[in-house]
């Protein structure tokens, strides 16, 4: 398979049974959240991801590098099932998301677990209030008064709450783009979820707005799993907990973030990482 | 200069003017047209067209207030009718069509719009007329909602287009439904261009004639109900202006602008409220 696990194997969430092909003990003690098992990927005929196995820990940031067409994005998507947007694409192995399947999960009640922030900021044309209204109104919230609370702990979750506070029914076109970017975090906060998946979120962001993101990664692993696609290699490494290196459809390498930077096992992560390719 | 930068400039020169002449003339005759309803339209205009029916052959005054009704009720008939089968037709090719059955549909959409209006005539007359035995609003209101189905199709699901996919991906990724993020998302989004187009269509079929000389045919009193024959605006130009009376020739006139001036105020209002919904809801 090529893949090297090294010293990084997690166990899954406390006290859910998990099948024996799943990995054990993790040295930190980190559980497991979602176990990816014999992922394959394909685009009608084309294999995009080539059996990916891989741990992703509870309340840690896991950040995902590669170049570009690598397969970090697809993998990224079939982690909520984005991919079923695009026709003739289907994911065949084992997602578990607390043990439980995600492939053969509703998949609604995935993406309420599984949130997801986009490249491009993708606000609706709507007001602040209603765009992080927006993931509890179609799950079915109830009463008025609770959801302004739920609206506002998610803008001060996101760091966006002082900004906009005294403009919730401004329409959110008329925020800065980081500030756009910060809204859609709070909208994937709005609905709670256990994991949230970010594809390359600073891409279209200045470096203060990139800054203020990141800090705000580290407050939410908190109280959420975090896998983040990036291009930015700094971005990775000043973020994330752990890193894995994709190539070509597989994952090539993944392990601490500290060990995959200084001192990583494949010649290739190191050829990406000290730029000699991608 | 020699001779071929001559030649280049003087093209070039020739070129623009009279390219120019053409866009000029263009604008011209909508103006011109303009210009002429509103000198002869505007002097038979007064409270009585509005207010009063048509008075006897013969007789000077009268107005046209039930031609004006029946305008209007015919066009409700058809935006009943026609704009929710064109608006849900639109969402489905948008949003779930795939793709032969969606090439057919709006190949067949295009050819329906394509049907001269004369023809939609017959149709509502064999449908509707024929079988009821007597001419109708009804039968008027459907020829012309039929005309507008393919419109509102195609306005719908090119505005559709135009919402950008990651809206889309943003309510799925929240754990909605394709319905739901179509009904709560895509529409809001697409929302004024759709609203325009129909509004255009709408207009367009406001001034449809020959679907409605053998469906709604004509009324020379009010049409109470749905179930008789109307008098609308363009029929009654179209009799007005081959009858052979004078006065009759400038109510003719009067109508003409009417009808302009009601398409011209639906589509200026519709823009206006659709301004001030966008502006109170964007702040």
């Amino acid at each position: 398979m090529g893949v090297t696990m090294g010293p990084l194997i997690l166990t899954p969430a406390a006290g859910k049974d998990r099948s024996e092909k799943l990995r054990t003990t993790h040295p930190a003690g980190v559980a497991a959240k979602l176990q990816v098992v014999d992922l394959n990927f394909y685009y009608g005929k084309v294999q995009a991801l080539q059996a990916i196995n891989l741990d992703i820990a509870a309340n840690r940031i896991t950040a995902l590098i590669g170049p570009s067409g690598c397969g970090k994005s697809t993998f990224l998507r079939s982690l909520n099932r984005m991919y079923e947007m695009v026709r003739h694409a289907r994911a065949e192995g084992q997602i578990l998301l607390d043990s439980q399947n995600a492939l053969d999960m509703e998949v609604s009640q995935l993406r309420r677990r599984v949130g997801m922030v986009f490249q491009k900021s993708n606000p609706f044309p709507k007001s602040i209030f209603d765009n992080v209204a927006y993931g509890l109104r179609v799950n079915g919230w109830k009463g008025q008064g609770t959801l302004q609370e739920a609206v506002e702990r998610s803008l001060v979750r996101a760091a966006l709450w002082d900004e906009v506070k005294d403009k919730l029914h401004k329409s959110a076109y008329a925020l800065s783009g980081g500030q756009q970017q910060r809204l859609c975090i709070a909208r994937a906060l709005a609905v709670d979820p256990e994991v949230l998946l970010l594809d390359e979120p600073c891409s279209a962001l200045d470096p203060l707005a990139t800054a203020k993101i990141e800090e705000l990664l580290f407050d939410l692993k908190k109280q959420c799993t975090i896998v983040i696609v990036t291009h930015n290699m700094q971005q990775a490494a000043r973020v994330a907990d752990f890193t894995g290196f994709f190539l070509m459809g597989r994952l090539i390498e993944f392990n601490k973030t500290g060990i995959i930077f200084k001192t990583p096992a494949k010649k290739k992560t190191e050829d990406y990482i000290t730029g000699r390719f991608g | 200069m020699n001779y071929r930068t001559v030649w280049r400039k003087s093209v070039n020169v020739v070129m623009f003017s009279l390219t120019g002449l053409c866009t000029l003339l263009t604008v011209c005759i909508l103006f011109f047209i303009l210009g002429y309803l509103v000198w002869h339209g505007g002097r038979a205009i007064n409270w009585d067209f509005f207010t009063k029916l048509p008075k006897p052959v013969g007789e000077t005054g009268g107005g046209m207030a039930n031609a004006i009704v029946g305008s209007a009720k015919l066009l409700l008939l058809a935006t009943l009718t026609g704009v929710p089968i064109g608006f849900m037709g639109g969402v489905y090719l948008a949003e779930f069509g795939g793709k032969t059955f969606s090439f057919v549909v709006r190949y067949t959409t295009d050819l329906l719009n394509g049907v001269p209006s004369i023809v939609m005539g017959i149709f509502a007359y064999t449908m509707v007329v024929l079988p009821m035995k007597h001419f109708s609003t009804l039968a008027g209101g459907l020829a012309l909602g039929v005309m507008m189905i393919p419109i509102a199709v195609r306005s719908t699901e090119e505005f559709l287009r135009t919402v950008p996919q990651s809206l889309r991906e943003g309510a799925l990724a929240l754990g909605a439904s394709k319905w739901k993020a179509i009904a709560t998302v895509v529409i809001p989004a697409a929302f004024r261009g759709i609203l325009t187009g129909i509004v255009l269509d709408l207009a367009r079929v406001a001034g449809e004639t020959a679907p409605l000389l053998f469906t709604a045919f004509n009324n020379r009193f009010w049409s109470p109900g749905w179930n008789q024959p109307t008098a609308s605006l363009p029929v009654m130009i179209f009799t007005y202006a081959i009858a052979p009376y004078e006065d009759w020739h400038r109510q003719a006139w009067a109508a003409g602008l009417v009808l302009l001036g009601l398409v011209l105020l639906t589509n200026i209002t519709a823009r206006v409220v659709l301004a001030r919904k966008l502006s109170s809801a964007a702040g």
